[in-house]
């Protein structure tokens, strides 16, 4: 078992601060400058990194980061070349915990043991898979169990009280809590549901619970940070890459820079609370 | 891989045709899945909607629709005796509307009168936004910009009906993407929603209820051809987009060993162009839009363009339980070009007085290949699932590109 996740958690809990998960799609714009954005997420303030796998048609996102897979295929991006990404990552950072978030299909095609041998020795720490309930557990998420991979499970508006257990059940790492009903980037949630959303969960289970879908600005990101272990930003951050695709240093710069700002909210949110 | 005792017991309780079907869905939908599932199941043992169904099968669509025998074509091709199986004279041309039907009053049921579609040629959104129109529900189609373009009158249609056609411009711009938006959508409104769904693919239960509700193509078929010829049919022939026309005709027949089962499926311009919608014959199994099944896609996972000359078989995928009958080798699965399906069109429209769309079109041209090497007692059925008014101006485009005017 990997325990970048763990480690990470506990620091933070340490620190009495929240988390920043940051999303980036591998491969966006293109492999070389995504590699220089990786590289630069945990000094920038990123303290979990949430990596897309490029999908053709990623059904639970917006258009921001549909786009975002759009380009990094087009740049040739494969499954395996995102594996060499986190390996590139890996040669300047051994403790940020890097998990892959995506679509099984291209896992699938890959070959799931291969895939998930493969990704624990790039330095993957665990998976977050938008198409695999619970349901289908037996194929995926109990081998990446097994083979000591963290497998993180969306939690939704949706989720009842009756679906709950299922849901959490071979959960590790910690709870992605979707904060809104629908998908990526395209509202943002309101304050007083994420906190009772958070309570709830954390009544049933001692993972950390991270919340995602609709945090915008810095603001929001520390407005979620007073109330959950975690803040994901996915959407805004690859809306800056996608406005300077033709600048390279330029857009590793802005978004490394946006990423300051998140962290500073996030970092100062409860001290100012 | 043995032979099981019956081919008509799936899918299993976890909504799998052997490793085919499943819910790979986000789990925002799950909860609305179960319900669904939960739902249909009492529907479909409540004789009160099974009455409720027939009711309007009988008054609103015309069923039974008639199995005719196509006594000139017979003739021409000198072989098997071959029969349509009528469902272009359905209210609104095509199969679509035995599904939508189902459908819609399973949504009555569940209180809901918000429903999602997604359309490739328009058919099955026509016929959502009928039944909507019918039962006093609000109707948004999602389509690609694309077919948009090359399917006004069926977007006319709609809006006519009272639909919101609602334009798709990520991706291809195609029915894929249709169904990509169309579950983003559902995602967001997954509460208070129902999405008609307009084939035997995606998330289990919908390969099953599509197929439940098709299957009276089928069963009618049966007792038709029991009535005319006192026996069954020897082979049954359809054509496959998705495949819900050719799952509501075979099924009742999978467990009649004597019945051989032919899906055709859209070749383009020839499998080896790369360039076509065959999912069985040029695809492999992967997991796309809930349902693991055939697809079109490269070697990394990601998913192809499909290309059809009928919009209709324009999909890069396949009904899971297609894929299991197809490794179970108890059905077979062969593909038709774009030309030999615009041959068969004009060869039908001149021949039997009967426009066919272009996607039963491919069926014909199957049928075509086969009928003349059949002794003459040979029972051929193939399923006229669509009439061809709506493909008319593309026809004339393609003809008059090939140098074939009519």
């Amino acid at each position: 078992m990997t325990t970048r996740i763990a480690e990470r958690f506990a620091a933070l809990k340490a620190e009495r601060r929240a988390g920043l998960v940051i999303f980036i799609t591998a491969g966006d714009p293109d492999p070389k400058i995504s590699l220089d954005i990786l590289k630069g997420l945990p000094k920038a303030g990123a303290d979990l990194i949430e990596l897309g796998m490029p999908f053709t048609d990623p059904m639970a996102d917006g258009p921001a980061i549909q786009a975002a897979s759009q380009r990094a295929l087009k740049a040739g991006m494969t499954l395996k070349k995102t594996l060499g990404l986190v390996r590139g990552f890996r040669e300047t950072d051994k403790a940020t915990p890097l998990v892959l978030m995506g679509y099984y299909n291209p896992i699938y095609i890959y070959g799931v043991d291969r895939f998930l041998d493969d990704a624990l020795k790039a330095g993957v720490d665990g998976l977050i898979m938008v198409d695999m309930p619970p349901e289908e557990d037996a194929e995926l998420c109990l081998p990446a169990l097994r083979k000591g991979l963290a497998f993180i499970r969306l939690a939704t508006p949706t989720t009842d009280d009756a679906r709950l257990p299922r849901v959490l059940s071979n959960t590790s790492g910690f709870i992605y809590y979707v904060s809104i009903t629908g998908i990526t980037g395209t509202a943002s949630a309101d304050l007083k549901h994420i906190e009772q959303a958070v309570t709830r969960l954390k009544r049933v289970t001692p993972l950390p619970v991270a919340v995602g879908f609709g945090i915008n600005t810095p603001d929001q990101a520390a407005a979620v940070a007073r109330v959950a272990d975690a803040a994901v930003v996915g959407t805004a951050v690859v809306k800056i890459i996608a406005d300077h695709p033709k600048h390279p240093s330029e857009t590793v710069a802005k978004t490394l820079a946006f990423i300051g700002d998140l962290a500073k909210g996030v970092r100062t949110a409860r001290a100012s609370a | 891989m043995s032979t099981p005792n019956s081919f008509r017991t799936g899918p299993d309780e976890s909504g799998h045709f052997g490793i085919f079907g499943g819910r790979y869905v986000a789990e925002t939908l799950m909860p609305l899945i179960l319900e669904l599932e939960r739902v249909y199941a009492r529907c479909k043992a409540d004789p009160f909607f099974q009455k409720e169904l027939a009711s309007f099968h009988t008054h609103y669509v015309g069923r039974p629709s008639p199995l005719y025998f196509a006594e000139r074509i017979t003739e021409k091709l000198g072989g098997a005796k071959i029969y349509f199986k009528r469902d272009e004279l359905n209210h609104t041309g095509a199969h679509k509307v035995n599904n939508c039907l189902g459908q819609a009053l399973v949504a009555k049921r569940m209180g809901k009168r918000h429903i999602i579609a997604e359309t490739g040629a328009g058919q099955h959104g026509v016929a959502t936004a009928t039944v909507c129109a019918r039962f006093d529900m609000e109707c948004t189609v999602f389509m690609g910009a694309e077919d948009i373009e090359r399917q006004k009158p069926n977007v006319e249609r709609m809006r006519l009906l009272g639909a919101t056609v609602h334009p798709v411009t990520s991706g291809s711009a195609t029915l894929k993407d249709a169904m990509n938006e169309a579950l983003r959508f559902w995602v967001a409104k997954a509460e208070t929603h129902f999405y008609i769904i307009g084939t035997v693919a995606g998330p289990h239960p919908y390969p099953a209820m599509v197929r439940d509700f098709q299957s009276v193509i089928g069963i009618e078929t049966r007792q038709q051809m029991m009535e005319a010829e006192g026996r069954l049919p020897d082979t049954l022939v359809a054509c496959i987009g998705g495949g819900s026309n050719a799952m509501g005709l075979f099924h009742p027949f999978l467990d009649e060993p004597t019945v051989r089962i032919i899906g055709v499926e859209a070749g383009g311009y020839g499998i080896a162009s790369g360039k076509h919608a065959a999912s069985l014959t040029g695809g492999r199994p992967g997991v796309l839009h809930g349902n693991r099944t055939y697809l079109l896609q490269d070697d990394d996972g990601q998913i192809q363009e499909a290309h059809s000359i009928s919009a209709g078989l324009d999909y890069p995928g396949i009904g899971p339980e297609h894929s299991w009958l197809h490794d179970m080798k108890r059905a077979e699965y062969v593909s038709i070009t774009d030309d030999e399906a615009l041959e068969a069109f004009q060869f039908c429209s001149r021949l039997e007085g009967i426009i066919p769309a272009l996607e039963p079109s491919h069926a014909l041209a199957h049928v075509m290949k086969i009928a003349p090497k059949l002794p003459k007692d040979h029972l051929l059925v193939m399923n006229m699932c669509g009439r061809g008014d709506k493909d008319l101006a593309a026809v004339l485009g393609h003809l008059a590109k090939r140098g074939r005017p009519i």
